[in-house]
């Protein structure tokens, strides 16, 4: 069981959940967050005032597997997230302890595969 | 000796005139929500920029090709660059011409501003800057003398109030146009590109409803009966496209909508623009209930083709427009408005007329911006690369966001600034 979280340009958010849909994963959650990955930064003027943002609009992915479909994830999250230009974002793969379906109680491998209702 | 100004004619008018100016910011605010966050202030900068653009290239020629001399097809430059505009009135006039000369301004900025609805989110600025000004001389200004300015379609009889001809039919077919020739956004089809703040689209359809009060209100050019009479309709109107918007809404998705309702407000006061000063308040309201349905359609229709006019000015300015000039021809009221009949009372030449000019504005407005757009393309690039399609246009044209946070904002000091565009971690 692993945690795949994956940080990718907000505008490939759309590509990243048409990929991940198609390699079957299903339950996953996603955030805005501000993050600096070595990119030019933007340079932007406000009434005179000029500064240099260093923090870019990122969303981020996170996605508890089991081992059988970390690579598969992995592979979706990076075909969906590329432009080929700096600032493409990072994917990082964590071991995962414990996980628990609230509603059923599941646990573990049980926990993050998902049921058809 | 200005002895044929009227005080209150001209009161009225300052009024209007600063009302319909209005018009434009808020429409740039209505067209602002109705994109993604990402490209706000590009969107509301077209309006802004049709500001800029247009009131000068109306001061330099676009007046005095709209209204110097009763040309057939287009005005004289007797009065370019303000030549001979001054406090007397216009032959048959009660306001100064300098009046009516800001009024009509505030007519070609918005119309302007309208067809950039049309290619928003990917049309480059530079280049917007560049259609703006010569847009409003080779389109604007001359369907402008057509309906307003003595040009053929006002001395064959047509009616056209407020500008269903220059401003409405215009912009609908010209925005169809621009449409076709810049192309589709990158995400067009493939993803959906939902409005990001749909206040506000309601706010900025409701301030351009108060702000049409000024355009059709003003339209008569005095506090005449036939002004009231179009600032009445101009209420009317609307509001009975508002009510079949709902009940259209309701049968199709089961629920009312907002930006449905945003959409019939500019759409009702669209129908009532060409006819305000010309239809019975009754007939006003059949009208803004009809008016809704093609409209609507279109909508509807639009979204399912290839055609990226995003925000559907040819739906809402295009379409109302053309059947607000039509339905002139068929319940025109000499008893309301002492000028002529429409079919409905006898007079079925009015309708011939209203035709004419329903073919032929359309038909100008799409075929020479197609050809201007064609023009400048040729020149320079039309629409941002894909890359910065991708960033948003507020950053990649402006320099600036909507929604800036300012964390991790650095204060660059005078001297770094031109220095900054270098990456903090090279990964190379």
């Amino acid at each position: 069981m692993k945690l795949v979280i994956g940080i990718v340009r907000p505008e490939q958010a759309n590509q990243v959940l048409e990929a991940l849909h198609r390699a079957e994963v299903r339950g996953f959650s996603m955030s805005r967050v501000q993050g600096h990955g070595g990119e030019v930064e933007r340079v932007e003027t406000y009434r005179g005032t000029t500064v240099q943002m260093g923090l870019s609009e990122k969303v981020r992915f996170e996605v508890a597997v089991s081992d059988s479909f970390v690579d598969k994830t992995v592979e979706a999250i990076c075909e969906g997230g590329r432009t080929g230009e700096v600032g493409d974002g990072k994917i990082f793969v964590v071991p995962l302890d414990h996980a628990v379906r609230i509603r059923t109680g599941d646990s573990d491998e049980g926990a993050v595969t998902p049921v058809s209702r | 000796m200005i002895a044929a100004v009227d005080t209150g004619d001209t009161a009225w008018m300052l009024v209007a005139t600063a009302l319909v100016l209005m018009m434009t910011p808020a429409l740039g605010l209505f067209y602002a929500g109705l994109v993604r966050s990402k490209n706000t202030l590009n969107t509301f900068m077209m309006s802004i920029a049709a500001i800029a653009v247009a009131a000068v290239t109306w001061a330099a020629v676009g007046y005095s090709l709209a209204f110097d001399g009763e040309g057939s097809i287009i005005g004289g430059l007797g009065n370019a660059f303000l030549n001979g505009v001054d406090f007397a009135p216009r032959p048959g006039g009660t306001i100064p011409e300098i009046v009516f000369f800001a009024f009509q301004a505030t007519f070609c900025i918005i119309t302007v501003a309208l067809i950039s609805g049309a290619v928003v989110e990917r049309m480059r600025f530079s280049a917007f800057l560049v259609f703006a000004a010569l847009w409003s001389i080779v389109v604007y200004a001359v369907l402008a003398h057509w309906a307003f300015g003595g040009g053929w379609l006002a001395s064959g009889g047509t009616l056209d109030f407020a500008g269903g001809v220059p401003v409405e039919m215009a912009s609908g077919f010209s925005a169809l146009a621009a449409a076709v020739v810049v192309g589709a956004r990158k995400d067009y089809g493939r993803q959906a590109l939902l409005p990001h703040n749909a206040v506000y689209v309601l706010l900025g359809a409701g301030l351009l409803w108060f702000g049409w009060f000024g355009f059709n209100g003003g339209s008569g050019f005095s506090t005449g009966q036939n002004s009231v009479l179009a600032f009445t309709n101009t209420l009317l109107c609307p509001a009975a496209t508002l009510v079949v918007w709902f009940a259209l809404d309701l049968i199709r998705g089961r629920k009312v909508t907002a930006i449905g309702a945003a959409t019939a407000i500019i759409v009702g006061c669209v129908l009532i623009t060409p006819a305000g000063g010309y239809v019975s308040p009754g007939w006003a309201m059949l009208l803004g209930a009809l008016g809704a349905f093609p409209s609507y359609g279109i909508i509807v229709w639009r979204t399912r083709t290839r055609v990226d006019e995003t925000l559907d000015v040819l739906a809402a300015h295009g379409t109302a427009g053309f059947i607000g000039i039509l339905f002139i021809g068929f319940f025109a009221q000499a008893s309301w408005n002492g000028v002529s009949d429409g079919l409905f009372y006898g007079n079925a030449a009015q309708l011939g007329d209203q035709a004419l000019a329903a073919l032929a504005a359309p038909t100008y407005a799409f075929v020479m911006t197609f050809v201007l757009l064609k023009l400048i393309g040729a020149f320079m690039p039309l629409r941002a690369s894909d890359r910065e399609e991708a960033t948003g246009m507020d950053v990649v044209q402006h320099g600036e966001e909507a929604y800036v946070t300012g964390e991790g904002a650095i204060l660059l000091l005078p001297d770094d600034v031109g220095k900054a565009a270098v990456p903090v971690a090279d990964p190379g």
